[in-house]
């Protein structure tokens, strides 16, 4: 793997215009974008699968082999039974695992962000733990935990678990905004009388805000995907990942693909309406 | 806890300068008040959990007549001998993945942060944009892609590279589906993004000038990347190899999707201990080995690079 600088690849490039080299001079000086394209190409070859697949109509319980095409699963999609309340009860676990994640893991992050206190390194440890835990590991002690205690599993155990899952990755991505924080912008504002309570408010919580909403968006997806940790701690309850679980024993329906797709196409959508909207904040200031 | 006590050593207060330290009376405790209630919620749900674990993988005893603590090293013993090649075959194929991710990742993060200007923020969104949909479909997307009759694998067999990989042992000579490539595979695909962006991190922070310094010096291009890209890119490199071996370490949706069961790794074989077999003091001790392998994993990193750079 030759990994090309950017001065010395534009030099290649330019000799090569002048003088042909034919194309291994030329695949010579772009290994290592080719290899970032390749790499984009493996990334979203699953993506076109399920895309593809959420519009085939399947012969058999599995939807591996391509047959017709059919919009049957997109006209249709609760058509499985199980698979649209599973959907809703992972959406609303993932809200609000969000809400009380975003909440405490923001304290947490103004804490570590802003003071200077006894016990820092052991709460960064503490922080980080849950990151560097395997997910059986998590999924395995809470359930042992919950065992002990003899607490059913269920809704409220999974949105136990998972707001203890998200709240490190709240605190992370939110610590990182308030570190980029510029402190001169709350000095001028103290500067202009402003007391304590207003700087917050009105400088240091809007310029902190887009980090609590990339966290809260983090926490979102971290939740509504989880498995292994909600599959632990389920019992009888079926969230959308354990309802695919399921059925990847025992079937896939088309319907799947769909959710797949639609929360793809979602994303994507919230992502670049996101980064415009920020872009766009820029320019005008 | 050998992984803990290596930890506590290597601990030291790093914290950065301009931090306010808290004055006297009520605004002492202003930090406090602020870590209470996250950090109470850990505790309750993270560390005592952690810690019946490891009461539990001491215990003796089944389901009917209850178990009881009787300090019974044996489950880790007979734990480990029973399980030690799944446990092996966990390490490798996380070990496989994490060096495939780097070798997938480095292009692109390099790519990403030297050569795409004002694409830069798109080609970010492109990294992460395949894993808003769901990591079980994702997976169930690849079972296609390696399915028998699939185009990728009769390419692969075409130009022999079932067979070639076969002798190694990662393929058998006419499949790739239920064997160890395919979830070797699953797991790079997964766990890609956590190798990239921390590697984009580290790149994009890197003076650009620093190559061309370099080069004017008259080193070739390999020897620019070997003394001065990759070795200011490595806090990016330990970060995402961490981000992605531990995960990687102890998932089994892939190997349960992609391979077969004889070739189980070591969270089927904990999930098995814990749904199918009712053995709790197995599974505990299965998974408290786990997590110690891991913490000693982590710890050599907190040894290096203390604890600020971790949150």
């Amino acid at each position: 793997m030759a990994v090309q600088t950017p001065t010395q690849s534009t030099k290649i490039a330019r000799v090569g215009s002048a003088r042909p080299g034919g194309p291994i001079r030329w695949i010579r000086a772009h290994i290592v974008p080719l290899g970032a394209g390749a790499a984009l190409l493996y990334m979203f070859l699953p993506i076109f699968v399920v895309v593809a697949f959420s519009f085939n109509r399947p012969n058999g319980r599995y939807n591996d082999k391509w047959v017709r095409f059919s919009t049957n699963a997109w006209q249709h999609p609760c058509a499985v039974s199980g698979m649209c309340s599973g959907l809703k009860l992972s959406l609303t676990i993932g809200l609000i695992a969000t809400v009380v994640s975003v909440i405490l893991g923001t304290l947490v992050a103004f804490a570590l962000g802003r003071y200077r206190f006894r016990g820092r390194s052991a709460t960064n440890l503490l922080i980080f733990m849950p990151m560097a835990t395997p997910e059986v590991v998590m999924g395995s002690s809470l359930l042992a935990l919950f065992v002990m205690l003899r607490v059913q599993s269920g809704t409220m155990t999974i949105l136990i678990a998972h707001i203890m899952f998200c709240l490190s990755f709240v605190v992370v991505t939110v610590k990182a905004r308030i570190a980029a924080l510029d402190p001169r912008l709350e000095q001028a504002a103290m500067d202009l009388y402003a007391n304590e309570r207003v700087t917050f408010w009105k400088i240091t919580f809007p310029l902190v805000l887009p980090g609590i909403v990339a966290a809260a968006l983090l926490a979102f997806s971290l939740s509504f995907d989880d498995f292994i940790i909600t599959y632990f701690n389920s019992g009888a309850t079926v969230t959308f990942p354990i309802f695919v679980w399921g059925a990847a024993n025992h079937g896939t329906p088309p319907q799947i693909n769909v959710v797949g797709a639609t929360m793809f196409l979602v994303s994507l959508v919230v992502v670049i309406v996101g980064q415009v909207s920020s872009s766009r904040r820029r320019k005008k200031a | 806890m050998s992984g803990g006590a290596l930890l506590a050593e290597s601990l030291a207060e790093k914290a950065p300068q301009s931090l306010k330290t808290t004055g006297p009376g009520r605004r002492k405790l202003t930090p406090y008040l602020l870590l209470l209630p996250g950090l109470l919620w850990l505790a309750v749900f993270f560390v005592a959990p952690t810690i019946s674990l490891a009461q539990n993988s001491l215990q003796q005893g089944n389901l009917i007549d209850g178990f009881q603590f009787t300090f019974h090293i044996a489950n880790y013993t007979a734990a480990l001998s029973s399980y030690w090649p799944q446990f092996l075959r966990s390490f490798v194929y996380a070990g496989l993945a994490t060096i495939f991710c780097i070798m997938i990742g480095y292009p692109l993060a390099y790519t990403i942060a030297f050569r795409a200007g004002r694409w830069k923020n798109a080609m970010l969104v492109l990294v992460i944009a395949p894993f808003f949909t769901s990591f079980l479909i994702r997976t169930l997307a690849w079972q296609t892609i390696l399915a028998d009759n699939s185009i990728v694998v009769s390419i692969m067999r075409s130009l022999h590279i079932t067979n070639l990989l076969a002798v190694v042992g990662l393929t058998q000579s006419t499949r790739v589906l239920n064997t160890p490539l395919a979830v070797v595979a699953g797991l790079t695909y997964n766990f890609l993004p956590f190798m990239t962006l921390p590697l984009y991190a580290a790149l994009d922070r890197m003076d650009p000038r620093l190559i061309e310094a370099g080069q004017d010096l008259y080193c070739s291009p390999w020897t620019a990347f070997r003394k001065i890209t990759w070795p200011l890119s490595l806090p990016g490199v330990v970060a995402g190899t961490l981000l992605t071996f531990i995960p990687a370490a102890g998932d089994y949706i892939n190997s349960r999707l992609l391979g077969v069961p004889n070739q189980a790794m070591i969270g089927e074989v904990i999930d098995l201990k814990y749904f199918s077999e009712l053995d709790y003091p197995t599974a505990s001790a299965l998974s408290f080995t786990l997590l110690i392998a891991i913490l000693i994993l982590v710890s050599l990193y907190v040894r290096r690079a203390g604890t600020e750079e971790l949150v």
